[in-house]
């Protein structure tokens, strides 16, 4: 039994696998209450599929790129979720996730690039090759839409909110756990090491000096 | 029921804790602290620390329950700080704690890191007395409470207005050019100065009210080394170190002692990282002798942030009975001290 999460982007998205179909899934969009509502949406999905955390074999998780806060709250819940139950914990590519729900959607028949919204006016970003299985050609990044000039087919929130630098604009807008999860199972996406992806260094500056309080 | 065995853990800053106590008894008390991290920015840094905490956690969590010598399994309940503290760090502690709440089917309970600083006390001098008086002092905390009972009745009585304590102890470190974090430099510093070298200011020390306020007093101190590197004379760290600590020490002392009297307590905790300072330490004990107060102090590592104070105070709440919290509780960075349980 496969439980897969994903929290990078303003969606909150579990689902559970019993290794032929979707048991249970869930998705809410609340991009400041992942911390609240990730636990309980677990509960829920244990309930629904009639299993107890125990039942669990095996945990994947989306390691971002994304916001860092909504981003560590799955993955510190993977990890320790994993760790109680004495489980292997994967990670996958958050974009990666997201190109799973267009390859199943939308199938392009042509290369495509998936972005989501990274705050300050940038997007993260991948490029992807069509077929069944996630083929990424380019990516992970992040940049300003603007400096991407792609005009292939683009897909995912972070095209969808600066529509104006891409030409051809389509949703889904975030990742989807139960479609992450049948990927997973059928061994259609990249696994790697549950680490965060953050891309960035984080906001800070050393003092520079000190500041004088007299005046001069 | 024997006593509960109780797992914490504390985010709420630079400091990933994990604590495992069984009833008012420790078992382990593992920190991670990411402060080198934090160093050559002269504070701590919130993205970094939240950096830190995710890759810290489990691995804490796994040294505290080797040194505890229990199994996840034997737990009867976990605590967790829900805040206050900075919120994108005690997030981490909180969807770990839930996690594992989950997961193995355990009460949890989302805790006051304040109150937290007051509980752990029963580890070092057992059961609070009700009611006891508890300052506490850190850099992110200055804070007079009125503890009528550790699991329910917690009041402020009085607050830093401005900088806290321990931030006011890092700010005047750089001035005088000491490491960050400042306290421990300050106060290794100050053991050669003279207290009495100059009188800096004691910022609202006879207002009347139990508020604190440390930001004139940083300035006080920067203003005078200033004009004397202006006047090209060397500063006399060791002497400035003294007479700052002597400051904050008189201050926070005549406060807190000042509230028992107002109040008929006869107990006075301290707890916080600056708890650690030798002269705060030796002043309060010397007052509270003066007043007929009784004085309770515990051992440094559990005045600094830990998960064991997280545990102790969820091990009171088990034993009051009190019912675990709500599994959608949020972190609360600005959470109120009247809050104990979320
Ligand atoms: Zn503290």
């Amino acid at each position: 039994m496969l439980l897969a999460l994903d929290t990078s982007t303003p969606a909150i998205t579990a689902a559970l696998h019993d290794g032929t179909e979707v048991r249970a899934a869930s998705t809410t969009v609340d991009a400041m209450r992942h911390g609240e509502l990730l636990g309980p949406t677990l509960a829920k999905l244990f309930e629904q599929a009639g299993i107890k955390p125990p039942d669990l074999t095996r945990v994947v998780v989306g390691v971002g790129p994304g916001p860092f806060t909504g981003l560590r709250v799955g993955l510190v819940t993977a990890h320790a979720l994993a760790d109680a139950l004495g489980l292997p914990v994967d990670g996958v590519c958050s974009l990666d996730a997201l190109a799973v729900r267009v390859l199943a959607e939308r199938a392009p028949d042509e290369p495509f690039l998936v972005a989501t919204d990274a705050r300050r006016k940038e997007v993260y970003w991948a490029r992807y090759a069509p077929g069944q299985n996630v083929e990424r050609l380019d990516g992970p990044h992040v940049d300003k839409p603007a400096d991407i000039g792609w005009n292939g087919p683009a897909f995912g929130s972070g095209v969808l909110a600066y529509s104006e630098s891409f030409s051809r604009v389509d949703s889904p807008d975030y990742p989807d756990a139960g479609q992450l999860a049948e990927a997973v199972v059928r061994g259609r996406i990249a696994v790697v090491p549950a680490q965060p992806l953050y891309l960035r260094r984080p906001d800070a500056t050393p003092p520079t000096g000190r500041k004088p309080v007299l005046q001069r | 029921m024997t006593e509960p065995l109780v797992l914490g853990i504390e985010t709420s800053c630079d400091e990933t804790g994990v604590g495992i106590v069984r009833g008012s008894t420790l078992l382990a008390n593992e920190i991670a602290s990411s402060v080198d991290l934090h160093a050559r920015f002269g504070g701590v840094v919130p993205e970094v620390a939240s950096r830190a905490h995710l890759e810290a956690l489990v691995p804490t969590l796994h040294r505290a329950l080797e040194k505890a010598e229990v199994k996840l399994a034997d737990l009867d309940a976990i605590a967790v700080t829900a805040g206050p503290g900075l919120a994108g760090t005690l997030l981490v502690g909180v969807a770990a704690a839930k996690s594992y709440a989950l997961a193995l089917g355990k009460p949890l309970y989302g805790v006051n890191h304040m109150a937290a600083h007051a509980a752990v006390d029963i580890l070092e001098h057992g059961p609070l007395p009700q009611p006891c008086m508890a300052l506490l002092v850190s850099g992110g905390h200055s804070s007079l409470l009125l503890v009528e009972d550790v699991t329910s009745e917690v009041r402020s009585l009085g607050s830093t207005v401005d900088d806290a304590a321990g931030e006011a102890f890092d700010k005047v470190a750089r001035v005088l050019g000491l490491p960050f974090p400042g306290g421990p430099h300050i106060d290794r510093a100050a053991k050669d100065g003279d207290p009495n070298f100059v009188p800096f200011p004691r910022g609202k020390a006879d207002d009347g009210t139990f508020d604190f306020s440390f930001a004139g007093l940083k300035t006080a101190v920067a203003r005078w080394v200033e004009a004397r590197e202006r006047a090209g004379e060397p500063v006399p760290v060791a002497d400035v170190a003294a007479a700052f600590q002597e400051a904050v020490a008189d201050v926070l002392t005549k406060k807190a002692v000042a509230a028992c009297k107002a109040h008929g307590v006869d107990d006075l905790l301290i707890g916080g990282g600056v708890a650690a300072n030798s002269r705060l330490r030796a002043l309060a004990a010397e007052r509270c002798e003066a007043e007929g107060i009784r004085l309770r102090v515990p051992r440094p590592g559990l005045c600094t942030d830990n998960g064991a104070m997280v545990a102790a105070l969820g091990a009171c709440l088990v034993e009051a009975g009190r019912t675990p919290s709500e599994p959608e509780f949020p972190a609360d960075s600005s959470l109120p001290i009247t809050e104990v349980l979320v």
